[in-house]
């Protein structure tokens, strides 16, 4: 397999996402066009941009939700370019949804063992005729399940129906469910939107802990600045589907560019 | 005591409808499809036992149950799946297409007159006045077991919460790892079992099969799923089950009695007059 050898920065840290001149077309519209990116393990990454920039376009080339007109995403050296999202799941790459996506008719627990699935073995026919093996390992599903919602501190909110949590535990339901796919790479598609400035800190304190505790490589997208400034240690800014700027947060952020796409001249 | 044999044998012909129910009911909240070939499995799985009847009688019934099981699959497999993400309309012909299809496989095989196929004759249980049918018995006991171990297997197991997941959100439930084609391969596998099943029951209560058996049946059901609110699997239960009821009510009141198919699809129409997602169902809200 020479295609899946992994790559190192010059650092010497292992280059979790690589994507390679990717683009994507919509007839005449190019959504995403030539966006390279680069992460390190461990390194939290922000992308950010305006509205329609094209930023949940690539989460969605990333998780193979669409297929790219043009170039190739790497995980640690994989080619996943053209897999069908289930297969980037169990590849590593897990992720948030702008509109928080829960399955609203499951309760939480419930929730993150739907994402334990690849975990655990157990067939179907196990289960339907309910061999023994069925109930060990639906106590082992209910346990590390509980387990995830204890770090993500959501255990006594466990049989509630998910559609029934307030807003912000929502959004952290939804990072706890991805997180129980065991992913090497965490996609957070606007964690903070539509958080008041309380849910966002205690937003912000939840990726520093799992990111230190799982030792997780995260990219996020987001409009919030604060929270971008506050926990991203590098970013790329998209405009019109390109690459206006990337790098160190704190130059980005001071690109006379970047500005002016954000606020205007 | 007339009053509880007809409820007791609407509880039972309800928990047939209810099994098949199920089937349609499934297939409608995980692939979002109605498959109006359903109905024609139950035939299939009659036509099948009466080839294995040489053997035991179970043994007849749970090679018939494999045999539907597969079809349900490979019906699957050829004709709906090229068909994902197409119009609801091309998949529903499609269905019409298949149904029409196994009837006529179905005739060039056996022929088109009615075909006498003899389980079992299990007599009549008889309390004072009362007097029930065994195999009305067996099929009530037969379809609550049915219907409890698929409630345990949807609520506690890897797969019923993948199949919940994959009704409600295909998209965040694929991206979750979920291969969304097997949960619906076996969605189709579980629901053809148990049309299979209802055959059986079927030719327990009158023992002949035909080509085109599993029209009425398959409609009814489907009216049961309706009912109870279709994508919802306690809904298919209470359909089934009542609509069982109110079939044997109306067949005992000789007034009535050549108007039960109407009061039945009347019922239908008024519950969606008044209910229009069905006794279970949710309302979608659409997001402005």
């Amino acid at each position: 397999m020479a295609e899946s050898k992994k790559l190192y920065a010059e650092d010497g840290r292992e280059i979790i996402i690589k994507t390679d001149h990717l683009c994507i077309q919509f007839g005449g519209l190019k959504a995403v066009d030539d966006v390279n990116l680069e992460i390190k393990q461990g390194e939290l990454y922000g992308l950010i941009g305006p509205n329609g920039a094209g930023k949940t376009t690539v989460f969605n080339l990333l998780t193979g939700v669409y297929k790219p007109t043009y170039g190739k995403v790497y995980l640690c050296g994989e080619n996943l370019t053209g897999k069908a999202p289930a297969e980037v799941n169990k590849k590593g790459i897990a992720r948030t949804f702008q509109n928080i996506r829960l399955f609203n008719n499951l309760t939480v627990i419930e929730n993150v063992m739907v994402g334990l699935a690849n975990q655990i073995p157990c067939s179907v026919f196990t289960s339907v005729v309910r061999l023994p093996g069925h109930k060990k390992s639906e106590a082992e599903f209910y346990e590390k399940a509980l387990e995830i919602l204890k770090v993500f501190k959501l255990d006594e909110f466990k049989d509630y129906l998910a559609a029934n949590l307030p807003y912000g535990k929502q959004r952290k339901l939804e990072i706890a469910r991805a997180m129980a796919t065991n992913p090497k790479l965490l996609l957070l598609d606007e964690p903070a939107a539509g958080m008041n400035p309380n849910e966002t800190q205690e937003l912000m304190d939840t990726i520093t802990f799992i990111r230190e505790k799982y030792n997780i490589t995260i990219l996020l997208i987001e409009h919030d600045m604060r929270l971008v400034g506050g926990i991203c240690e590098k970013l790329t800014v998209l405009n019109f589907g390109t690459e206006l700027a990337k790098g160190e947060t704190s130059e980005v952020l001071a690109n006379p560019e970047v500005i002016k796409a954000y606020i205007g001249e | 005591m007339e009053f509880l044999t007809t409820f007791v044998n609407g509880l039972s012909l309800g928990g047939i409808y209810a099994m098949i129910a199920l089937g349609y009911t499934m297939v409608y909240g995980i692939a979002k499809m109605l498959n109006f070939a359903h109905g024609d499995i139950i035939m299939v799985g009659g036509y099948t036992i009466s080839l294995f009847l040489g053997a035991n009688p179970i043994v007849a019934i749970l090679a018939s149950m494999i045999f539907c099981m597969l079809l349900g699959v490979v019906v699957e497999k050829v004709a709906y799946k090229p068909l994902r993400g197409a119009s609801p309309l091309a998949v529903l012909i499609t269905a019409i297409g298949v149904s029409y299809l196994l009837q006529s496989i179905a005739q060039m095989l056996f022929g088109s007159a009615p075909k006498f196929i003899v389980i079992a004759d299990l007599g009549i249980l008889k309390i004072g006045e009362l007097a029930i049918g065994y195999s009305t018995i067996i099929t009530l006991a037969c379809s609550v077991v049915v219907m409890v171990a698929l409630s345990l297997f949807v609520k506690f197991s890897k797969t019923g919460r993948a199949m919940v997941a994959v009704s409600e959100d295909k998209g965040a439930a694929q991206l979750m790892g979920i291969n969304v084609n097997r949960i619906i391969m076996i969605t189709f596998a579980i629901g053809s079992a148990l049309a299979a099943l209802a055959s059986v029951f079927f030719l327990l209560k009158a023992p002949t099969m035909s080509p085109t058996f599993g029209s009425l049946p398959g409609i009814k059901a489907f009216t049961a799923a309706v009912i109870g609110g279709i994508g919802s699997i306690p809904g298919a239960m209470i359909g089934g089950l009542l609509l069982g009821v109110i079939e044997c009510f109306a067949q005992a009141v000789p007034a009535i009695s050549p108007y039960t198919d109407a009061i039945e699809f009347s019922i239908l129409i008024i519950l969606l007059l008044v209910k229009p997602s069905g006794l279970l169902g949710k309302m979608r809200r659409e997001k402005v």
